[in-house]
């Protein structure tokens, strides 16, 4: 379970998160919508720890992420990020990215940590690709090799930060439909994106975020079907 | 105008004592290059620690190397360090002052590759539990010696060459210190040296050879 | 420390040092300079084959110790041929061909930075070879190479530091005389060694802004 509780975030006299309130249960998936700049992707980073927070705390699994005595690089193995930039490792094969981390952090054996891999390549449709360089795979390729890197550390909670916004329109697809596969396998995962269609197939709950805060959050059709703020509502106009 | 005798089996017969101090040569420029490429991550971590002090420790050396000569360096390792009580050997002199040569420059190309590498790397790797430490050594350093290793390989052709300079503080074991007592005896200058140019000239061509395959062999991608 | 034995006519000694060090510096860049842009457009005009003969003699001088160019030189000319030249003459003429090979590779990387498009499109105009050279390549090379061109003659700048071989006495060999008189390594190398730094620092600096400043736009 992901407790967020009054999280405030600043970038030096920008407030970007004003006090956010959120619980992310055990195998639900919350997507998160909202204009550039309303804090989402911010939110992510802090769960992952890889940005501090101002005040609030953020608890997952009962261990405070920003406590000083929480050891970070332990955390991030249950908690998977993958960006909006995908960050292949240029110098690794397909395979060898996605072995990294478990073999270094994990301290896996190579062939343990080879077979984990191609398991998770397979899982994302790259089974084929294990001994090609990132660079001669598409976009949505090397996306899909980004979230079987981080699924390879068999993390209990998926954070994906607008995934598709990246990619070529024709790409963005194979990258959705991974992730309803994970969504479909009971996987938690919160997902900051721009895709209404896939917020509302795959969300137990939708959250809308302005200006740093959580404007409003229910289930896909009430969100869509009925939004109450004003701001949602003007969102969603806009979008369609 | 012609009148003088080259007399090449004189230098010739000497091959074997030269290909002696070819060796010798080619220890003390791999030697100097093994260090000062880990001198060079050293400086090039410091630069980039944030703490003032350290980082200006890589500095002044860096810009000491770059910005005085080669055999001045050598000189300061031997004479210079003399001066404050330290007596070292021509050879360790003359390995000293090649491996700060090479450490500098090295430093300055290693922080020039690290600025082609995004943030993002480091922080992909981090997001997926690497420690700071983890993310350098497996994530970023590969990157940055692929950048940097055309300038590597011309280094380590830089160091062979300084090595001639170690005659200067009484080196007489590498090539050029070889065919220098060698001339003492013989006075065939040009036959002796010419022959140690060549022997430099095939040295230097193996370097870049085996630059070659092992950039091949190691960069596929 | 200062006022150790270092002398009035001591520091007169190093001065001249540094003179002959500036002096062989400045003549040998300067037409070794020259030579370098007549082969590096020799180089881009015939292409990578025809110009192999010039660039493989050209490679030798980059990969040889320089102070076997020196010692050889000296005894080729001196002792082969018998020509009497004076050793700062042999320094000189083994500097500039010695700058001539580095700064060929660097005029032709500046050549061959210039797009092709513009150098085609300067000749549509009905420009000639020459024109085009000097009002399109030319302008835009030097931008491409000046940095490196400044690194290289704070090369060759460190490196005279080698013709002692041949019996010049530049700075550092002035210095090692001293050092060999008076028994003060340390204080006698700091001087020298300021010396080059307080020349080539600031040069080196200045190469390093240009070449930010034009990479920029």
């Amino acid at each position: 379970m992901i407790e967020i509780e009054n999280v405030r975030k600043s970038f030096g006299t920008l407030e970007v998160l004003k006090g956010i309130d959120l619980t992310v249960n055990k195998g639900e998936v919350l997507t998160v919508i909202g204009g550039s700049g309303s804090g989402k992707s911010t939110l992510l980073t802090c769960i992952n720890g890889l940005e501090p927070i101002n005040a609030g705390k953020i608890v997952v699994d009962g261990t405070e992420v920003h406590a000083k005595s929480t050891d970070l690089n332990r955390l991030r193995q249950k908690i998977g990020i993958v960006f909006q930039q995908w960050n292949a490792f240029p110098h690794l094969t397909v395979q060898e990215n996605v072995m990294l981390a478990p073999r270094k952090v994990k301290g896996m054996p190579k062939a343990q940590a080879a077979e984990i891999a191609s398991k998770q390549l397979k899982h994302v449709g790259l089974g084929d690709k294990l001994d090609v360089y990132p660079g001669r795979l598409s976009g949505g390729q090397q996306q899909r090799m980004a979230i079987a890197r981080a699924l390879a550390m068999s993390p209990d909670y998926m954070l994906f930060d607008e995934v598709t916004s990246a990619l070529d329109p024709q790409l963005v697809g194979e990258v959705l439909d991974t992730l309803r596969l994970l969504a479909s396998e009971g996987m938690t995962m919160i997902c900051v994106t721009h895709e209404m269609k896939f917020a509302r197939e795959v969300s137990d709950r939708v959250a809308f975020f302005h200006q740093g805060v959580m404007a409003e959050i229910a289930p896909p059709a009430d969100l869509f079907g009925n939004p109450k703020d004003p701001e949602l509502q003007k969102f969603l106009a806009a979008t369609h | 105008m012609f009148n003088y005798r080259f007399q090449w089996r004189q230098a010739w017969a000497r091959l074997p004592e030269m290909l002696d101090g070819a060796i010798i040569t080619m220890q003390v420029a791999v030697l100097s290059m093994v260090i000062g490429i880990l001198l060079a991550i050293a400086l090039t971590v410091f630069r980039r620690s944030g703490s003032r002090v350290l980082s200006g420790i890589a500095t002044t050396w860096v810009e000491i190397a770059r910005n005085t000569p080669a055999l001045f360096q050598i000189y300061m390792a031997h004479f210079g360090l003399a001066g404050l009580g330290l007596h070292l050997s021509p050879y360790a002199s003359l390995l000293l002052g090649i491996t700060f040569n090479n450490a500098g420059y090295l430093a300055e190309n290693f922080r020039g590759a690290l600025k082609a590498i995004p943030d993002t790397q480091t922080r992909a790797g981090r997001s997926l539990g690497l420690s700071d430490i983890q993310a350098f050594r497996h994530i970023v350093l590969p990157q940055m010696i692929r950048i940097s290793f055309p300038t590597i390989t011309n280094q380590m052709v830089w160091a062979v060459l300084m090595t001639s300079l170690g005659v200067t503080v009484g080196m007489n074991l590498d090539l050029y210190g070889v065919t220098q007592d060698l001339n003492a005896l013989t006075f065939r200058t040009f036959e002796l040296f010419a022959m140690a140019a060549v022997i430099f000239y095939v040295i230097v061509k193996i370097i870049q050879a085996g630059a070659w395959l092992i950039s091949r062999r190691l960069f596929r991608y | 420390m200062l006022d150790t034995a270092l002398s009035a006519n001591d520091f007169l000694f190093l001065a001249k040092g540094a003179g002959m060090t500036i002096f062989v510096t400045i003549l040998s860049v300067f037409f070794g300079t020259i030579l370098g842009i007549i082969f590096g457009v020799i180089r881009y005009q015939l292409g990578p084959y025809w110009s192999a003969p010039l660039m493989i003699v050209l490679d030798v001088f980059r990969s040889i110790p320089l102070l076997i160019q020196l010692v050889l030189t000296y005894a080729f000319l001196g002792t082969v041929l018998r020509l009497g030249l004076s050793g700062l003459t042999v320094a000189c003429i083994v500097l500039t061909m010695y700058t001539s090979a580095y700064c060929a590779e660097i005029v032709r990387g500046g050549i061959e930075a210039v797009p092709m498009t513009l150098r085609r499109a300067s000749r549509s105009l009905g420009m000639t070879w020459a024109q085009d050279m000097r009002n399109i390549v030319l302008p835009l090379a030097t931008r491409v190479a000046l940095p490196s061109w400044i690194g290289l003659a704070l090369g060759v700048m460190k490196d005279s530091a080698l013709v002692y071989v041949v019996q010049v006495t530049e700075l550092l060999k002035s210095t090692q005389i001293l050092i060999t008189r008076l028994q003060e390594p340390l204080l006698l190398l700091m001087i020298c060694g300021a010396f080059y730094f307080l020349i080539s620092f600031p040069v080196a600096r200045f190469g390093g802004y240009l070449e930010k400043r034009w990479s920029n736009d």
